[in-house]
């Protein structure tokens, strides 16, 4: 598999998504262990975050460091040059010379895409705009497989914010390559999921059903993945405070729900996961954010050519 | 002003010996068609626009001497006037005649939709896939929005 830079979730293919699951299997074994690892010494980690973020960040930077290697980088981009009207072409050219893989988010859609033109090194979309988190995506898949054993014949609840919420668009990309899923998007009709998107998975035959109304679907879910209400992508405040608080998943709403029902997150959170049901077995949104881990320990040593 | 005789038509536009001849271009759409050809600055144009066509009424016509457009560079043309056709001239005989077809990618034509895409912050090149079904769909090819082509 070549995998020069990983901007979405489309520069994997299904095998190659199973070989970065099976990978990740092998650095949670190596996690366990706690022995110290030096799989990635030497390498050096750029992270650029123009975009406030604590999980995808953290997990990435605790990865790299687990491996043995190191990390320099900005958590806001007000800290780098970029306030002073730098271009990305200009910031990408000068990190590429301190570093061997870049990991960037952005606010902007289409913005790693557009850094990888101007790199010799390998670049990871840590999240562009409402457009992809495909790193998020494969952690969310490793969940999925370790809870259900399976990728394939589920009926997944994608719930909240479908347009802005760029984790949902790589993860049913992602799932549209498994067989025989069904995708049941809930969403407010002012924040459905892309027609665009929408189309493409489509098109490779997995069926996709769009509701307004979270109560009614909840009992035929295998997962529930819930979203935040993007508020950074609103351009009117009036607009999100009317649909924020749409949706709330609490202990009445899991009363309906399977048994085996699992319910994700790709945190933060803000008020649609009430607090009470952390508790819930089927809640797992902080497993799920620890996966980042060995995930991204996986992505970090194949994309550096680093042996385990 | 020359005086013509009975059944002559006036040569609104003259005729080139070498060259391509963009013919059939939607009335008023030539200055369009100007604007997405590249490499153009130099060469000698005769621009005719909203003249007589037999065919659709009106048309605009445009000769670009010495120089031999390539089909990547006439087909985004399609985009803008759909029925217009290229000839290419070699010594005064028209050697070729083809009818512009859809480009699947443009690149540096028309700004994507989305105001959070990376092209309406930074200074670069747009760039496109083209699908053609019943609509031309522009799908940007950094945040993937799907822009539905107007004429």
């Amino acid at each position: 598999m070549e995998l020069e830079n990983f901007i979405s979730i489309n520069d994997l293919k299904k095998e190659d998504i199973d070989f970065f699951l099976k990978k990740a299997d092998e650095m949670l074994k190596l996690l366990d262990s706690k022995e110290p690892l030096d799989i990635c010494r030497g390498k050096i980690l750029a992270t650029l975050f123009f975009e406030p973020s604590t999980r995808t960040r953290l997990s990435f930077e605790s990865a790299m460091h687990r491996l043995g290697g190191s990390v320099v980088g900005f958590a806001d981009a007000n800290t780098s040059s970029v306030k002073k009207g730098e271009s990305l072409a200009d910031t990408i050219k000068t990190v590429e010379s301190y570093s061997d893989i870049i990991v960037m988010r952005s606010p902007f859609e289409g913005a790693s895409m557009l850094a990888t033109k101007y790199c010799s090194i390998p670049i990871i979309n840590a999240g562009d705009g409402g457009h992809e988190h495909p790193t998020q995506t494969i952690l969310d898949l490793y969940t999925i497989k370790k809870k259900k054993n399976t990728l394939s014949n589920l009926t997944i609840g994608l719930c909240g914010d479908l347009k802005f919420g760029r984790t949902v668009h790589s993860l049913a990309k992602a799932l549209s390559a498994f067989n025989n899923n069904k995708i049941v998007c809930i969403a407010p009709n002012e924040l459905k999921f892309p027609n665009g998107i929408k189309g493409k998975i489509e098109e490779k035959g997995t069926k996709i059903i769009q509701t307004q109304n979270l109560e009614e679907v909840i009992d035929k879910l295998d997962v529930l993945y819930v979203t935040r209400i993007q508020k950074e992508r609103f351009l009117s405040e009036k607009e999100y405070l009317r649909l924020k608080g749409v949706y709330v998943v609490d202990n009445k709403m899991l009363q309906k729900a399977k048994k085996d029902l699992i319910v994700m997150h790709p945190l933060p959170r803000v008020d649609e996961i009430n607090p009470e049901v952390d508790s819930d077995p089927r809640c797992i949104y902080f497993k799920q954010a620890f996966y980042g881990i060995p995930v991204r320990m996986a992505l970090l040593s194949f994309m550096l050519k680093c042996q385990s | 002003m020359p005086i013509l005789k009975n059944n002559m038509e006036e040569k609104k536009v003259r005729n080139i010996i070498n060259g391509t001849v963009i013919d059939h271009i939607k009335p008023n759409c030539a200055m369009k068609v100007l604007s997405i050809l590249k490499d153009i600055d130099q060469e000698c144009l005769i621009v005719c626009i909203n003249t007589d066509s037999k065919k659709y009424g009106r048309k605009d016509v445009i000769k670009i001497e010495n120089k031999f457009l390539q089909e990547n560079e006439y087909n985004e043309l399609a985009l803008i006037s759909p029925e217009a056709t290229i000839s290419m001239i070699k010594d005064g005989k028209i050697t070729s005649k083809e009818k512009v077809k859809t480009p699947t990618h443009i690149k540096g034509i028309g700004k994507c939709k989305n105001p959070r895409c990376i092209t309406n912050c930074q200074d670069i090149e747009t760039e496109f896939d083209v699908e053609n079904g019943d609509k031309i769909i522009l799908r940007c090819v950094y945040c993937e929005s799907t822009n539905e082509y107007k004429n």
